[in-house]
């Protein structure tokens, strides 16, 4: 079943001014409920725009968002209640943190939507635990906290809604390698407990790759592709075109078939690319 | 004995913040940056790496051991502007490092303040922008450039105050593929057209594949130093610091257990392509 449902989406930006901007023009797509889908494109391509229209921030200047087959828009007075259910983590969400407390400002959402002090309570843990923030830090001022923690509890404020859509603009920007892996395994888990639906909006073809079961590519405001993850990552030259590069070693097998060699292209991390090779070093006897 | 070619050596430099009672954030680190050569200091957060760049330019001063700048050493109060004026440092968000509203207000900002003529500023503003290969967007409003652009005019903002080295702390980290190619490119050519000495912190490999040198920084001390090729190739180790080598890298690493004959220092997926094609060679198909 489909849960969030795109037609025709278009955003003007200043409309009927001499600083007219179309940001996104009729964007079409379908996200399958439990999906987890990859959203690539250039700064500036219109993936900001496009996902501040899924929780109702942004309202189209034509088209529509359908989240379980309804109109979001279709009663204006509800869209807080959507943006509960759709939760956006913007781009340095950490820069928002304003609580005194970490557990205060993870709680923030809970109560908002009315929720009792017992469930607002177990949510703020649940949370937290599920995004490495131990209880030692709940009493903490957020101000007292690295980048990373920071970055940490801010995802962790908008799980606490248990939100059934989950969108991340570039969660991982700014992270080295380690705080990019945790907080993508959080993600991850959401995923997987909760069943919940992810967008993933990254630079990284490569954590693209390793999380994601489709991809959307954006350019100039549409998009230019939209399928599986083998689907999009094979065609390397098209993406070279739009600027954007593939994962390292899908480069690699790339330049091994261009010479003959008989390897997969759909190959997007290390651990594929290892396996392919060891099966193909079998085939040829060069080990056992 | 500091010699005349030593842009920056630090010796036996120690720090700690006031205060903290923790471990010190800096351990005996001890390191030359030769005069002309691109360094790059790898290391994950919270590893010491962007504490040593503010010791390079006496942000930070030493609390054990010493930095010398040009020989100069840091803790020498009254020449502290000297030591600034030859050591730039650029940061992390580009939008923290911009001044003014027009880009070569932006660059002239640094020369005007230490009041040298306006003929002088004018000179160096254009010099500064062409190195960044931004003098086109002179009369562009800053604000409304991309991040690579305002990166590169913060950059040029170092230029124009003529320094003999910059030190880049992540310069790319907040930055699409776009604006990271276009800084590193001009980081590249700051460095080998215009000659000057390149410290460039990061925690991608990628980008530190290109400096002649690779330090590696754990826990406030330096734990490889060597070329890329030398330190790409503890693949192993770099993981154990939470750091990770390029995807070609590594894939060639975990194929050499049981094909030994594969190189360990692979930097690309040029040359992983080629040794994996190596390997089938003569196989019969």
């Amino acid at each position: 079943m489909s849960r969030l449902e795109v037609k025709g989406l278009t955003h003007v930006y200043s409309k009927g001014t001499p600083f007219e901007r179309t940001a996104i023009e009729d964007l079409n797509f379908t996200v399958e409920s439990g999906g987890f889908v990859g959203i690539i494109g250039h700064t500036g391509s219109g993936k900001s725009t496009m996902v501040q229209h899924l929780n109702g921030l942004m309202k189209p200047t034509s088209g529509q968002v359908l989240l379980d087959g309804k109109d979001i828009w279709e009663k204006p007075e509800e869209i807080r209640a959507l943006r509960f259910r759709v939760g956006l983590v913007f781009q340095y969400p950490e820069y928002q943190l304003f609580e005194e407390t970490v557990y205060k400002d993870i709680s923030f959402g809970p109560r908002n939507m009315g929720l009792e002090e017992r469930e607002i309570d177990a949510r703020v843990r649940e949370a937290a635990l599920l995004c490495g923030v131990g209880d030692e830090l709940l009493e903490r001022s957020p101000f007292e906290l690295s980048g990373g923690q920071r970055r940490r509890v801010a995802i962790a404020g908008v799980l606490a809604m248990q939100p059934e859509v989950l969108i991340m603009d570039e969660p991982t920007a700014g992270l080295d390698p380690r705080g990019r892996d945790e907080i993508l395994s959080h993600v991850h888990r959401y995923h997987e407990q909760r069943g919940a639906t992810v967008l993933l909006v990254s630079h990284s073809m490569e954590d693209v790759a390793r999380h994601a079961t489709s991809v959307l590519v954006m350019e100039h405001g549409k998009i230019a592709m939209h399928g599986s993850v083998s689907e999009v990552f094979s065609r390397g030259e098209r993406l070279s075109e739009l600027g954007l590069a593939v994962p390292q070693v899908t480069a690699v097998f790339a330049r091994l078939a261009r010479a003959g060699l008989p390897v997969p292209t759909d190959v997007f991390t290390v651990e594929q690319g290892e396996a392919a090779l060891r099966r193909l070093l079998r085939e040829r006897g060069v080990i056992s | 004995m500091n010699k005349t070619e030593d842009m920056i050596q630090t010796i036996e430099l120690g720090f700690s913040y006031p205060g903290e009672g923790g471990a010190p954030v800096l351990q005996g680190v001890s390191l030359t940056v030769e005069r002309g050569s691109f360094v790059a200091v790898l290391g994950h957060n919270g590893s010491g790496k962007s504490t040593l760049a503010k010791q390079m330019n006496a942000v930070l001063l030493p609390t054990e051991g010493k930095v010398l700048v040009e020989g100069i050493d840091t803790r020498e109060e009254a020449r502290v502007f000297e030591v600034r004026q030859k050591v730039g440092l650029a940061f992390q968000n580009p939008d923290n490092q911009i001044v003014a509203t027009i880009v070569e207000e932006d660059v002239a900002f640094a020369p005007e303040n230490l009041n040298i003529p306006q003929e002088e500023t004018a000179r160096r503003v254009e010099y500064a922008l062409r190195a960044v290969d931004m003098w086109e967007y002179r009369t562009h409003s800053a604000h409304q450039l991309s991040g690579g652009q305002k990166q590169r005019v913060a950059i040029a903002g170092i230029i124009a105050m003529m320094p003999h080295c910059i030190v880049l702390d992540e310069p790319t980290a907040m930055l699409d593929p776009v604006g990271r190619e276009e800084v590193l490119s001009t980081v590249r050519r700051l460095n080998r057209e215009n000659g000057i000495t390149i410290v460039m912190i990061t925690h991608y490999m990628k980008e530190a594949a290109m400096a002649d040198r690779v330090v590696v920084m754990d826990k406030g001390k330096v734990v490889l130093d060597g070329t890329p090729r030398e330190v790409f190739s503890e693949v192993d180790y770099l993981e154990s610091l939470g750091l990770e080598a390029p995807q070609a890298t590594t894939l060639i690493h975990r194929l050499r257990g049981d094909c030994p004959s594969l190189p360990a220092d692979v930097l690309d997926e040029e040359e992983a392509a080629q040794a994996i094609l190596h390997l089938f060679e003569g196989v019969a198909g």
